[in-house]
C-alpha cells in the first residue's frame, strides 16, 4: 500500500510545521524510519521519517512553505509501484477536503500558493481594512489556514490597538469599574479627582505591565573607586563647568557604552518584529512634587562624559522646573531612574514603554563586604534592571548588567 | 385550519386567480379531464369549464404560442409544461416570441409558464431537470423559483398578474413534502425580492428552490459548531435582489452559492461574477459554490443521491470556508 506522509502533530497546542529541508528528492529511494524531511514549528524543530520504504513519488510542499498538521506532504510508493493520489483535480492540499470527485472545491493552484508566500496571506477585506487603519500587516499573527490573517485576527488586532493607544484607558475603566463600585468613601473622606500627569502615569503604568513581561534582576555594585574619582574632580568641576559632578554621568556613560554592547536592550517590540535603535537616548527619572517626568538625553551614543553631565544637570533643573520642551521627553530608548538618593536600596521599576529595560540604582552606602577572603568597607550601590522578558532572556540581562558593573567598578583615573 | 402542502398552496393560489380574473385560464397536457399530472388542477374544468381549463395536444411549442396569442389579445393564460424538462420544444416561442414582444412592439404579454422541475424522485434525466438558466439568459423573461408553500402561493399569483412573461418553476420534490399554515387573508410575495429564510453572521448561503430546505437543515448542524449561516432564499432569479444578496455578504464576509441546477453555467457562476466584482473588498474568503455537477440527471438511485448536492456538502464547505 503507498503510504501518505503528513506534517506531524509536534505538540498539543502546535497545529502546523514549516518544512526546512528535503533530505530526499522525487524518485529516490527511501528506507523506514529514514529521516525524509525537517520541519520547524514553534517548540522545536525536529527530523522526520519515512512511515514506510519505498521511492519518494511525489513532494507537495517545498522548502520554506508552512503547512497543517495531519497536511499530506509527500507520498511514497510501496514497492508494487501503485501511485496514490488522493485528488485529481489541482486542489489546495492545505485545506484537507474530503475529495469526492465532485468540482465543488476550492481550486488555487501550487504557483499560487508559493507566490503568497512573500506577503502575510490575507483577504481582501483584511487588505481593506489594513489600509483604512494604517495596520502592518506583518504585525498580525494570521490564524486562518496556513496562517493567513482572517477578519477576526484584524478585529481583535484593532481591538488591542485602541486600548494601548488610549493609553489602556479602557483597560483601566474596565478594571475600576469591577473595583469601583466596591470602593465607598464615608463622611470625612476627600474625594480628589486626578490631575492629568497624575492620570497620564497611571495609565501608562498599568498599560506598561499589561505589555510587557516584567522581570528584575539586581546586581551589587562597588562604587568606591568612582566615588574617590567624583571627590577627586568636585571642584575642578565646578571651576570648570559651572555644576556638581554627580554621580549620574558616570552611570549613563556606563549604561551607554554597554546598551553599545548589547543593543537589544536598546531595542523596541512591534508585534512580531524587533527594532533596534539606531541611537541611544537614555531617559533619565525626575521627580517632581505632582509625579514625575522623563526627560531624555538624545544621541547618547556619540556624546563624550562632559557633554552626558551637563546635559543631565540641564534637563533635571529645566524638569523641576517645568521647562521641558515636548522634544525633550520623547524617544527616549533605555531610563535610568534612582531613587537611591531617597534612599532606596533597590526597586523592582516598570518599564518606560515603548522601551524594553530600565535600570534602577540604589542609595549607595557603606557596607560591610568580603574582598579577598576579609572583610573590608566599602561604598555599595544595588542596580536594578527590570527588562521585557518577551524580548530579553535572563542570562542576556544578567551579562549586560555584569558588563555595566565592570565598567563601574573599573573605572579608570580619567573620566574621557 | 390544518397546514397547506407545497401543490396544495399553488393549487390554491391558481384557483384565487381565476375566480378573481375571468380572463385567467389555464392550459396543457392532461390539465383538464385527468386535473394535471400532478393533479394541481384537480377540480377546476368542473369550476371553471371547458373554455377556462384547456387540454393541449402534445407539444409545448403549440401550448406556448397559442398561449402567447391570447395573452396578445388581452388573455391572461397560465400554460403548463408537464415537467420542465420539456420546456425545450417550446425554447423557441419562449425566448424569441415571448421574451421579445414588448421590446418590439410595446406589447404586453401577461403569460405564465409553470414548470414542475427538479430531481430527487429517481425521475432520470427528462423527469428531473433545472433548465431556468435558459431563461435567466433571455432578456424579456421573468424567472421565478419558490421554496415554501407560503411563497408558492404568493408567486403564483404575483405572477399571474403580472404584465410580462414570468417562467414559475414549482419543486416537483416540494410538492407534498412541505407544508405550513398559511394565512386566511389573501396575500402576494413581490416578484424581485429575495427572502432571508435564517438570519446569520458568519457565512452566507444564497440559494433557491428545494435547495433552501438543504441549506437550513445545514444551518442547524453548522450551528452546533458555532457557525452561524445565513440563508439567503432568493425567490427571483429575475429580476435579482441583488440589493438583499450584496448587504448579506458585506454583512458576513463569506460567501457559498448553492443551487441544485448543474455547475456550468448555473446561477452561482453569475452571483460570483456579481459578488466579486461589487464587494470585492467585503471578502474574507473565496466564493464557494455547491452545485450539481455537469452531467444529465442519473436514472440509478444511487447515483442520483450523489449526483443531487446534499445537506452533508453544505456543512463540509461551510466547515471549511468558517476557518479559512
Amino acid at each position: 500500500m503507498p503510504a501518505n506522509v503528513i506534517m506531524p502533530q509536534m505538540g498539543e497546542s502546535i497545529f502546523e510545521g514549516t518544512i526546512t529541508k528535503w533530505l530526499k528528492n522525487v524518485g529516490d529511494r527511501v528506507e523506514r524510519d529514514e529521516v525524509l524531511f525537517e520541519i520547524s514549528t514553534d517548540k522545536v524543530d525536529s527530523e522526520i521519517p519515512a512511515p514506510i520504504s519505498g521511492v519518494l513519488s511525489e513532494i507537495r510542499f517545498q522548502v520554506g512553505e508552512t503547512v497543517e498538521i495531519n497536511t499530506v506532504v509527500a507520498i511514497i510508493d510501496d514497492e508494487d509501484g501503485a501511485v496514490s493520489t488522493t485528488n485529481s483535480v489541482d486542489v489546495e492540499p492545505q485545506r484537507s477536503l474530503a475529495n469526492e470527485g465532485k468540482a465543488s472545491h476550492v481550486q488555487h493552484s501550487k504557483s499560487e500558493l508559493s507566490k503568497n508566500q512573500v506577503a502575510p496571506r490575507s483577504s481582501p477585506l483584511v487588505k481593506r481594512m489594513a489600509r483604512e487603519e494604517k495596520v502592518d500587516l506583518s504585525n498580525i499573527e494570521g490564524t486562518g489556514l496556513g496562517g493567513r490573517i482572517t477578519k477576526q485576527d484584524m478585529l481583535d488586532y484593532l481591538s488591542e490597538r485602541n486600548k494601548m493607544v488610549k493609553g489602556a484607558r479602557p483597560l483601566v475603566q474596565q478594571a475600576q469599574q469591577e473595583f469601583v463600585s466596591g470602593i465607598t468613601s464615608s463622611g470625612d473622606d476627600e474625594v480628589v479627582p486626578m490631575s492629568a500627569m497624575r492620570k497620564t502615569i497611571a495609565d501608562h503604568m498599568i498599560a506598561s505591565r499589561r505589555t510587557s513581561a516584567h522581570v528584575t534582576t539586581v546586581f551589587e555594585v562597588n562604587m568606591t573607586p568612582i566615588m574617590i574619582l567624583r571627590k577627586q574632580l568636585a571642584d575642578e568641576f565646578i571651576r570648570k563647568e559651572g555644576i556638581k559632578l554627580s554621580f549620574m554621568p558616570f552611570f549613563i556613560k556606563g549604561v551607554v557604552d554597554s546598551l553599545k554592547e548589547f543593543p537589544v536592550m536598546n531595542a523596541s517590540l512591534k508585534g512580531n518584529n524587533i527594532i533596534y535603535r539606531k541611537e541611544i537616548n537614555i531617559g533619565i527619572a525626575v521627580a517632581l512634587e505632582e509625579g514625575l517626568i522623563v526627560p531624555v538625553i538624545r544621541g547618547a551614543h556619540e556624546t563624550g562624559f562632559m557633554s552626558l553631565a551637563r546635559t543631565a544637570v540641564d534637563l533635571t533643573n529645566r524638569a523641576r522646573q517645568k521647562k521641558l520642551s515636548p522634544d525633550e521627553v520623547q524617544g527616549g530608548t533605555f531610563t535610568i531612574t534612582n531613587p537611591g538618593v531617597f534612599g532606596s536600596l533597590l526597586g523592582t521599576p516598570i518599564i518606560n514603554q515603548p522601551q524594553v529595560a530600565i535600570l534602577c540604582i540604589g542609595t549607595i552606602a557603606k557596607r560591610p563586604v568580603v574582598i579577598n577572603d576579609a572583610v573590608v568597607i566599602r561604598s555599595m550601590a544595588y542596580l536594578s534592571l527590570t527588562f521585557d522578558h518577551r524580548l530579553i532572556d535572563g542570562a542576556l540581562a544578567d551579562y549586560f548588567m555584569s558588563s555595566l558593573k565592570n565598567k563601574l567598578e573599573g573605572w579608570s583615573d580619567s573620566i574621557c | 385550519m390544518s397546514a397547506t402542502t407545497y401543490v396544495e398552496a399553488i393549487r390554491q393560489g391558481l384557483w384565487e386567480e381565476m375566480v378573481r380574473d375571468p380572463n385567467v385560464f389555464v392550459l396543457g397536457e392532461d390539465v383538464a379531464v385527468y386535473g394535471g399530472a400532478f393533479k394541481v388542477t384537480r377540480g377546476f374544468l368542473d369550476q371553471f369549464g371547458e373554455e377556462r381549463v384547456v387540454d393541449m395536444p402534445l407539444s409545448e411549442s403549440a401550448i406556448v404560442g397559442a398561449s402567447i396569442g391570447a395573452a396578445l389579445v388581452g388573455m391572461r393564460p397560465v400554460a403548463e409544461m408537464q415537467f420542465a424538462d420539456f420546456i425545450s420544444c417550446a425554447f423557441d416561442q419562449i425566448t424569441n416570441f415571448a421574451a421579445k414582444c414588448r421590446y418590439r412592439w410595446g406589447a404586453s404579454v401577461p403569460l405564465v409558464i409553470r414548470c414542475p422541475s427538479g430531481g430527487g424522485i429517481h425521475g432520470g434525466p427528462f423527469h428531473s431537470q433545472n433548465p431556468e438558466m435558459y431563461f435567466v439568459h433571455t432578456p424579456g423573461l421573468k424567472v421565478v423559483a419558490p421554496s415554501t408553500a407560503y411563497d408558492a402561493k404568493g408567486l403564483i399569483k404575483s405572477a399571474i398578474r403580472d404584465e410580462d412573461p414570468v417562467i414559475y418553476f414549482e419543486h416537483k420534490y416540494l410538492y407534498r413534502r412541505i407544508k405550513e399554515e398559511l394565512p386566511d387573508d389573501e396575500f402576494l410575495v413581490p416578484i424581485g425580492k429575495a427572502d432571508i429564510k435564517r438570519k446569520g453572521k458568519d457565512i452566507s448561503l444564497i440559494t433557491y428552490g428545494a435547495m433552501v430546505h438543504n441549506a437550513l437543515e445545514a444551518a442547524k448542524v453548522l450551528a452546533q459548531d458555532g457557525i452561524d449561516l445565513e440563508v439567503v432564499d432568493l425567490r427571483t432569479l429575475v429580476p435579482l435582489d441583488k440589493t438583499t444578496v450584496l448587504e448579506s455578504v458585506k454583512k458576513t464576509n463569506k460567501v457559498i452559492l448553492l443551487h441544485e441546477d448543474v455547475r456550468t453555467g448555473g446561477f452561482a457562476g453569475e452571483l460570483a461574477a456579481i459578488i466579486t466584482e461589487e464587494t470585492f473588498e467585503y471578502l474574507d474568503g473565496p466564493v464557494m459554490r455547491i452545485t450539481a455537477p455537469d452531467t444529465p440527471v442519473p436514472f440509478s438511485p444511487p447515483l442520483e443521491e450523489f449526483f443531487l448536492p446534499k445537506t452533508s456538502d453544505i456543512i463540509r464547505v461551510g466547515r471549511h470556508l468558517a476557518i479559512y
